[in-house]
């Protein structure tokens, strides 16, 4: 196991290596380079703040000088200060993460919860009318834009029904409310963006896991476990389910990436104040600090993912030897 | 019969993808034809009829500042396309030069392009899309390229995979043995019986292609007023949430029913096209 790993986080150098140059590349297509950029942009950028600027990227270096210091910088997580605020990137981004987070894995959650029972019901039951119904939903699924159906939301039971609070993730006045109280109001806010955030992934990983199962009950030893005269339930729930959702497993690390991307949407829609939104703000006020500091910890938390997902795909599949012989 | 006419026939016998491509042609028709079809300009400010409700005068109501929105709907579809359409044309072309290459000459080159595909894998895509649209400033042109150039990885993943089985086979054996050049057996040999699967990802990438552009208008770093799009028609509609239902209810509408035939009918070529799935009927 500890081989494993290990060769594992080898493997992740080339890629850490890989999307920070991309990310420094990113920052070098501004016209003019970022310092310039900012010097016109100078209601928000002091003539203390350009300094700051041309130092930490040492402007004034050749290009693989700068590059070499940023990742020298970066390793000590130092992404410099916002222009925005002043403040130290890191902090700015480490506050933000845990809502993001939260919010993600409760939508994962949610996700597999519905999606895996969907898709396996309907590769079971191939051709019938739940499976044509649920193969339809699919598809209108997935080809409905996140932030629409979360206005349609907003609308049905923010406005015309008032069920639901469509902004923030509490109340305004929480002072006095009790343990119980705080962790309802949260769950109450939590409601709209969390449906939205699992909306689209239900979609899509009941049609993964569907094709999975189609594939593994067309497999002999299906046939042989049918052949033997055991009952249709056994067969599906012993034999076929368990070959059918280790690949699912992989669709966990993959879907990472989506549901960070996704939540520049859902946040700044229903004002949550995660990761998505500070990245939404940032870019909009053109923060370079905070843009790259959120890239580089974006693609992170994906390669933590992708990694988990690989350690859990050998934990629940046999065949990957986690000896490493 | 020949090939592409068992295909055209399992395409046209599955009902929901003649359906679909069906709405996907009158689509692209409006979009040409947006001149002539929108009944007023849809720049046209109307003081006078700001956010009116549906009616005969206006089918599908009047946005924030008296615009038609029926009028700039149909001349968003020309935005949401030709983003699709070019993007994905980026997408494809690099997918195809980059699969190619790895799939065909394997070894060390495979090994750096495939750690390459990884790498553009684990960036959120829309992270990165806001970042460079953000940086270099939001114009359509940009959109288009920065859209394609973050969705090639599939179709050169398809391509390279295709290319690893064709390139043992005999007919590309006897290619070489006759001196074709590095070139022509990738592009004339191999490439053309590789084709298939990138068909199935093109279609649907215009579908993904048209969710991100009208995501990136709607958040304002996509197209930008006064050219309509569905995305930032979307925008008014958010604004005018409380008061104004059908600025946000028919763009969406249009988005969906738009993706949701693009994807359909890659479903439907990518079914006509698998030769496992062919009955005997077919033949």
């Amino acid at each position: 196991m500890l081989y494993f790993l290990l060769r594992r986080l080898a493997f992740m150098i080339p890629l850490i290596f890989g999307i920070t140059l991309i990310t420094f590349i990113i920052i070098h297509l501004a016209p003019g380079g970022p310092a310039e950029i900012q010097a016109e942009m100078s209601l928000k950028a002091s003539a203390q703040a350009i300094e700051n600027l041309k130092r930490l990227y040492g402007l004034d270096k050749p290009l693989h000088m700068q590059y070499i210091n940023w990742i020298k910088r970066f390793l000590f997580l130092d992404f410099g200060v916002s222009f925005v605020d002043g403040r130290q990137v890191i902090y700015k981004i480490i506050e933000r993460i845990p809502v993001t987070l939260i919010i993600n894995l409760i939508s994962l959650f949610f996700i597999f919860l519905f999606a895996i029972p969907l898709g396996i019901f309907s590769a079971v039951k191939q051709n019938s009318l739940f499976d044509k119904v649920a193969t339809v939903s699919v598809f209108i699924g997935f080809s409905t834009p996140h932030f629409w159906i979360a206005m349609l939301l907003m609308i049905l039971f923010g406005v015309k029904l008032g069920w639901l609070p469509i902004s923030g993730i509490q109340s305004l006045d929480i002072s006095d409310m009790t343990k119980l109280e705080l962790f309802m109001d949260r769950a109450h806010h939590l409601v709209l963006p969390v449906f939205v955030g699992s909306f689209g992934g239900i979609a899509g990983l009941s049609r993964y896991s569907r094709s999975n199962m189609l594939e593994v009950i067309r497999q002999d030893y299906i046939r042989t476990a049918k052949a033997k005269g055991l009952k249709d339930k056994e067969v599906i729930f012993k034999h076929a389910l368990r070959n059918a959702l280790m690949p699912i497993v992989t669709i966990l690390g993959l879907s990472v990436p989506g549901l960070i991307g996704g939540s520049v949407i859902i946040e700044s829609l229903f004002s949550i104040p995660g990761m998505g939104q500070l990245f939404y703000s940032s870019a909009m006020a053109r923060d370079y600090p905070t843009i790259m500091g959120i890239l580089v910890i974006g693609s992170f938390l994906t390669l933590i993912g992708n990694l988990l997902a690989d350690i859990g795909y050998a934990v629940v599949d046999p065949r990957v030897k986690i000896g490493g012989a | 019969m020949n090939l592409s006419k068992v295909i055209w026939k399992r395409f046209c016998r599955n009902k929901l993808s003649a359906v679909s491509a069906t709405a996907v042609i009158f689509l692209i028709i409006t979009a040409l034809s947006a001149p002539f079809l929108a009944p007023y300009d849809p720049a046209d400010i109307d003081v006078s009829n700001i956010l009116f409700s549906p009616s005969t005068s206006h089918p599908l109501g009047t946005d924030e500042l008296g615009r038609d929105v029926l009028s700039r709907m149909i001349w968003g579809s020309r935005v949401s396309l030709s983003v699709g359409f070019v993007a994905v044309a980026i997408a494809i072309f690099t997918g195809i030069v980059i699969g190619s290459i790895a799939g065909y000459y394997g070894g060390w080159i495979d090994a750096v392009i495939m750690r390459f595909v990884d790498i553009m894998l684990t960036f959120p895509t829309l992270f990165l899309i806001l970042a460079v649209v953000a940086i270099v400033g939001p114009s359509i042109f940009l959109i288009m390229l920065i859209i394609g150039l973050t969705g090639w990885m599939d179709v050169a993943r398809l391509v390279r995979a295709e290319f690893l089985t064709l390139k043992e086979r005999d007919f590309v054996w006897a290619a070489r043995s006759i001196g074709v050049k590095d070139s022509g057996i990738i592009f004339r040999h191999i490439l053309p019986n590789a084709l298939a699967p990138v068909f199935v990802a093109a279609t649907m990438g215009v579908a993904g292609a048209i969710l991100t552009e009208s995501a990136l208008s709607f958040l304002g770093l996509g197209v930008q007023p006064p050219i309509p799009s569905w995305g930032n028609i979307l925008t008014a509609g958010k604004d005018n949430i409380e008061i104004a239902w059908w600025l946000s209810v028919f763009p969406g509408l249009a988005i969906l029913l738009t993706v949701l035939a693009y994807n359909l009918a890659g479903e439907g070529l990518r079914d006509a096209l698998d030769p496992r799935l062919w009955g005997s009927e077919d033949i």
